[in-house]
């Protein structure tokens, strides 16, 4: 089976949230309450359980040029936020069930019928996708339309998106295609514009690849995610030296009472 | 053709003409359009400041103020259950080693097997909570379907599993004996199930600070290195404190290892309050950082100054300054995993942190 992945090319994204619909349609995903944050027309804030697309609203002070507005408006650019499908995927280290697997087509999965909630995964996810279900108990996130996908056919956001933001395909095809439209897009002196896909960190490179003008921290992809296996080696130690502390400190405190006996 | 009521605001006899031509109802706000036709007539040109809504200007995304500042982390979803675990499977795990080794060195055999009941009563008592604190309790075996070594939560369910079975495995072998004598049998039961309790109760009183350690929560994988220590310190004055609340205040071993657990709690303390890393701000501010601190002063200085006492006072004294410093380690543990699971919590809503923005 081919690796298939997502870019998501927020320079073509129009902010119609398509993609969030038809992702909770396609894969009857509950409703998560009317709340208006108050930030731009962004309701949903992040991915989580019950939002797996997430098209974010990002208002950036005023740069000539950006985006098309005029100067003295906010600059206004969206892009619709998923799942990163991790090379070295945080969470499917961390579930404790083996409810979280890698399938055929390189994304990460959680089998609902494993999953028992246990929630480590939630704390484990270096970019807050994935998030327990307070009413269901299990763990939820995109699931690359692995249903989908099994059939032959696109993930429904993919297929639902109007203006070709959101395009599936082969994982390497989608990283010479997002070479590409950098290209064209610096050759339109869009100069800001920069691909995101962690792959210069220990996540080891995402499979849903990102196409942001200005700094990837407005759009809250952090620059530094660290898949937290990183901390094994620190920690496992540490608790060998705690052990080793306990055993040798009880020996040592009951021999020095029995001698003084 | 609809016609407006007369308004009682009445447009200059020009605009009314003008208004009737167009047929518009006359209402103020065709006045204000009006208007705003004769100035773009006059001047060729129309500038307007145009809407501030309410709660203007909004809020902007930037590198520096990340996405509106909307938490990047997921918050740990865990309940209350989850840091009492913590407590009381690191008090249970210390009691079993204790209670071991009290047994090779050939202490009294009233302190290995209070020991011993404080093991398996914990050990019972452990995934009573885990399976309360999942999302579908019911799916607990499902945790017993793979090992995975990657994983702390899988290895930690397994060294609990071992716990379990072999400490109440001691702990029914020296009921048996207590109520039917010693047999070979009973020997074998209870022998067999205190060395693997101290086997799995070394790595099952501190593994909880692998657990949280090695997250992406940055106040926790920040002393990842410490961790575990700190939990293990923690959960050995708590037993050691529990052994001493159910009567051996005499034992000066029990008194020696409160001290040492006291000791280093201090110095955690210490390492906490002096480093200024930005992912330990939810340890020293706010509410969970007032709680961290009455964990660790609770923990550390105050058991600590009231163990060095009662070395030094009478042997009436001495028992009651013990038992003081027994209650306020017990308790400074409990507060201490409560602390951390909250300053967790804090720590996944700072936008900042995993940003890189300090």
């Amino acid at each position: 089976m081919a690796i298939t992945a997502f870019l998501t090319d927020s320079t073509l994204c129009i902010g119609c949230k398509a993609c969030e619909v038809a992702c909770k349609e396609w894969n009857q995903v509950g409703c998560d309450g009317l709340n208006w944050s108050g930030f731009s027309y962004d309701n949903t804030g992040a991915v989580g359980a019950s939002s797996w697309r997430h098209v974010k609203f990002v208002e950036q002070t005023p740069e000539p040029g950006f985006g098309g507005n005029a100067p003295q408006l906010n600059s206004w650019s969206f892009s619709s936020d998923v799942c990163k499908h991790c090379e070295n995927a945080g969470c499917l280290e961390a579930c404790p069930t083996g409810a979280i697997v890698r399938t055929e087509f390189g994304s990460v999965f959680v089998q609902p019928d494993i999953c028992n909630g246990c929630a480590y995964c939630v704390v484990s996810c270096p970019f807050g996708v994935v998030e327990r279900n307070d009413e269901d108990g299990r763990a939820f996130k995109c699931t690359f339309c692995y249903d989908r996908q099994k059939s032959g056919l696109e993930p429904a956001c993919a297929k639902a998106c109007p203006t070709g933001s959101i395009q599936f395909g082969e994982l390497d095809e989608l990283k010479e295609l997002a070479g590409q439209r950098m290209a064209m897009l610096k050759q339109r002196g869009m100069t800001d514009a920069t691909v995101y896909d962690a792959s210069n960190t220990s996540v080891g490179g995402t499979h849903a690849l990102f196409i942001v003008r200005g700094n990837p921290r407005a759009y809250n992809l952090p620059p530094q995610p660290e898949v937290p296996t990183v901390f094994l080696k620190k920690g496992w130690t540490s608790s060998a030296v705690a052990a080793l502390i306990l055993l040798s400190g009880t020996i040592a405190a009951f021999l020095g009472e029995r001698s003084r006996r | 053709m609809f016609r407006g009521k007369p308004n009682e605001v009445s447009l200059p006899a020009e605009d009314r003409k003008m208004s009737d031509a167009l047929r518009l109802p006359e209402r103020p706000s065709e006045r204000r359009l009006l208007e705003m036709r004769r100035f773009g007539e006059e001047n060729r040109t129309l500038k307007a400041e145009g809407i501030r809504p309410p709660g203007a200007p909004f809020p902007q995304a930037s590198p520096e103020s990340g996405y509106y500042g909307i938490p990047l982390l997921k918050k740990p979803a865990w309940g209350w259950e989850v840091p009492v675990y913590f407590f009381v499977g690191g008090a249970a795990g210390a009691a079993a080693v204790v209670g071991a080794i009290a047994d090779y060195t050939g202490a009294s055999q009233r302190l290995v097997r209070d020991a011993r009941w404080l093991a398996a009563a914990g050990s019972i008592l452990s995934p009573a909570l885990l399976i309360a604190d999942l999302g579908k309790p019911s799916r607990f075996l499902n945790m017993l379907r793979v090992f995975k070594p990657q994983s702390p939560m899988s290895v930690g369910i397994w060294t609990m599993v071992g716990f379990s079975a072999a400490s109440s495995a001691a702990a029914f072998g020296q009921f048996l004996r207590d109520r039917y004598g010693p047999s070979f049998p009973v020997r074998i039961i209870e022998q067999a199930g205190q060395a693997a309790s101290l086997a799995f109760g070394l790595p099952f009183s501190n593994y909880t600070g692998v657990l949280i350690g090695a997250t992406a929560i940055p106040a926790w994988h920040e002393n990842v290195g410490e961790l575990p220590i700190h939990f293990g310190m923690s959960g050995l004055g708590a037993a050691v404190g529990l052994l001493e609340l159910m009567g051996h205040r005499k034992v000066a071993a029990l008194a020696v290892l409160g001290l040492g657990a006291a000791l280093f709690e201090c110095w955690e303390g210490l390492r906490i309050e002096t480093r200024s890393q930005a992912a330990l701000r939810p340890l020293k501010h706010g509410p969970s950082g007032t709680l961290t601190r009455v964990g660790g002063v609770l923990s550390g200085p105050a058991p600590a100054l009231l163990r060095i006492l009662s070395f030094l006072g009478g042997t009436r004294k001495q028992t009651s300054l013990r038992t003081c410093a027994a209650i306020s380690a017990i308790l400074g543990s409990l507060l201490t995993r409560i602390a951390w699971i909250y300053a967790g919590r804090v720590s996944a809503e700072d936008w900042r942190l995993p940003l890189g923005i300090s």
